[in-house]
């Protein structure tokens, strides 16, 4: 078996994941390199869900009963752990959403409704990057139509990396907002986030970042990081799904509108007008998903527990291996860094004409699970002028030995359309 | 559900490459980026030609090409009748065993039974069906005013005119 510096124990992690030994298509173990979507759950998640609604489960914030109570110091709880998980100033700047895409379009919804001197309006600007996911791109597009504001972008190199040539053209003195991606969801780019918030703070624009592709997978610092808002999702690091996060900074929360009403985030409701409950509250309208939550902080404490910086290290050691395997094989080109350097466990790439459906359909019935389409980064694909790519995707649990399935199954793919 | 048929239409297609026609659709399929541009040219009720380019999995492009092969020359009834009954084999999501007369019916695109089963890929196999529906009635409403030559359709509508 291949050895490399800086690998986790596997053998012992991926005892943690029931789903790792699922056998499919006349028993073969899956090899599940689709983390990019969505990460395994681990027995330790998958137990805290259970144990939340077999002992725990009421609705919070309200009841004075005992379950309500436990329910909402377990919800809370969670809410500790991901402050500390990315080491936030205070746990109030920590709100709960559903997923990364509502955390973005909520940063977006604010902005529109804000008063001066944050609301983004005509005559102003939105600046993005070409690499961003969708939902990067489009709560940005429609505060853009619905303000009149422009919406500006980074473009890419050919290496797969901002573009930075034209930084102080691009965010100006009419620049309110910057939103980018830490980590490309589909060519693992690593961007450059410090010189961009430097930029932006110059000129008093306000900075989002999308870390649902760099949560999961290194250590994620949001002071360190000097951004205003930091978006993720739980789903992509071994937590459930419907649980995602928006980190922003406190006089930034207690500044800005809410955007849902309900219950749970105000303080007193007549008929004619309601006053608003502090952040986090104020943004969390309605019964949260507490159990998903609950879920999630038994993830980060997963995670935490074998470091994050230790399996940043497991997938650079992986990536290194997986690059040059893959670059063996004749008409693969990869889409994106081509090397390990600065980049994340996520590799796209084409094969010669072959159409990434079917790469991924020929992979699949060896067992392989990949991503195959555009990843929603379709403006990727239309820079790069193809349809599609396949991505694979690795994470604490992957192994060389199923980087070297992926290169013998694209081999096979290879002789089945030649 | 890579027959040898499917993949002999992939890699030799039948009729690709745009022709003059009647009307023309432009079909795409969001999740996975395939796409087509087709047009319909038709004598009457006869299909005198299905021409089409596009780009798109091995799955896509080769129902284009045995649309092509099975579609024209037929009268539109029965061509309406294949176009129903592969749709109706497609979404059986392999529960239907194809009968003699369905393949008698459906000839190479029989091949395509096996598609069924795989969700993700069933718009792969139907999307020039689909686009060929969208142009035909296209063609016989006479709306689509950048038709390449005047055909049935429009004369059809400068008579109700």
């Amino acid at each position: 078996m291949t050895q490399l510096p800086g690998l986790l124990d596997t053998e012992a992690i991926r005892k943690d994941f029931p789903i790792l030994d699922r056998l499919v298509h006349d028993g073969q173990k899956v090899v599940y390199l689709d983390n990019a979507a969505t990460s395994q759950k681990p027995a330790q998640v998958l137990d805290a869900l259970a144990d939340y609604y077999e002992k725990h489960n009421a609705n919070v914030h309200r009841g004075v009963h005992v379950l309500a109570e436990e329910a909402t110091a377990l919800y809370e709880g969670a809410r500790d752990k991901v402050a500390a998980f990315i080491n936030a100033p205070s746990r109030d700047e920590v709100i709960f959403t559903k997923n990364a895409s509502e955390s973005l379009n909520l940063v977006a919804n604010m902005l529109g409704w804000a008063d001066e001197p944050y609301r983004v309006e005509r005559d102003t600007e939105i600046v993005i990057t070409e690499m961003e996911h969708h939902s990067n791109i489009v709560p940005w597009q429609l505060l853009s139509q619905r303000t009149g504001a422009k919406l500006k972008w980074f473009g890419l190199t050919d290496e797969g990396r901002l573009d930075m040539a034209g930084i102080e053209e691009l965010i100006t003195e009419r620049t309110k907002v910057v939103a980018l991606t830490l980590v490309s969801n589909i060519m693992g780019t690593f961007n450059p986030v410090e010189e961009i918030v430097r930029r932006a703070q110059e000129v008093g624009a306000l900075v989002v970042v999308d870390a649902s592709q760099a949560a999961p997978h290194m250590v994620l610092d949001v002071q360190a990081l000097q951004a205003d808002f930091v978006a993720f999702t739980g789903h992509k690091m071994c937590g459930p799904t419907g649980i995602g996060v928006l980190w922003g900074r406190q006089e930034l929360l207690n500044d800005l509108p809410p955007f849902l009403g309900g219950g749970e985030m105000i303080e007193t409701v007549t008929m004619h007008s309601s006053t608003y409950a502090p952040a986090p509250h104020k943004f969390e309208a309605g019964t949260p998903p507490i159990a998903q939550a609950v879920g999630l902080g038994a993830a980060v404490d997963y995670l935490s527990a074998i470091g994050m910086d230790r399996i940043h290290q497991h997938e650079q050691a992986l990536t290194e291996y997986a690059v040059r395997k893959l670059q063996e094989i004749p008409d693969l080109r990869i889409i994106g860094p081509a090397t390990a350097e600065d980049r994340g466990a996520t590799i796209s790439f084409t094969l010669g004409d072959i159409h990434p459906h079917d790469v991924g359909q020929v992979l699949d019935e060896q067992g392989i699970a990949v991503r195959v389409g555009h990843h929603c980064a379709r403006p990727v694909c239309l820079r790069y002028g193809i349809p599609a790519t396949t991505r694979a995707s690795f994470y604490l649990y992957s192994t060389p030995a199923e980087v070297d399935a992926l290169a013998d199954g694209l081999e096979h793919v290879r002789n089945f359309f030649a | 559900m890579y027959q040898e048929v499917i993949l002999d239409h992939y890699k030799h297609p039948h009729g690709r490459g745009l022709r003059d026609g009647d009307a023309e659709v432009h079909h795409v399929n969001p999740t996975c980026g395939d796409e087509i541009t087709l047009r319909v040219r038709y004598d009457g009720d006869t299909i005198e030609d299905v021409s089409y380019e596009g780009q798109g999995c091995s799955i896509s492009q080769a129902s284009a090409s045995v649309l092509n092969e099975l579609l024209v020359g037929k009268e539109l009834p029965e061509a309406r009748r294949i176009q129903e009954t592969f749709l109706e084999l497609m979404q059986s999501k392999g529960q239907l065993e194809p009968d003699d007369s369905m393949e008698d019916l459906l000839e190479d695109a029989v091949a395509f039974a096996g598609v069924s089963k795989y969700p993700a890929r069933v718009k792969c196999a139907l999307l020039s069906w689909m686009a060929w529906k969208d142009a035909t009635s296209k063609a016989f409403s006479g709306a689509d005013a950048s038709a390449q030559e005047p055909g049935e359709a429009d004369s059809a509508k400068e008579k109700t005119t």
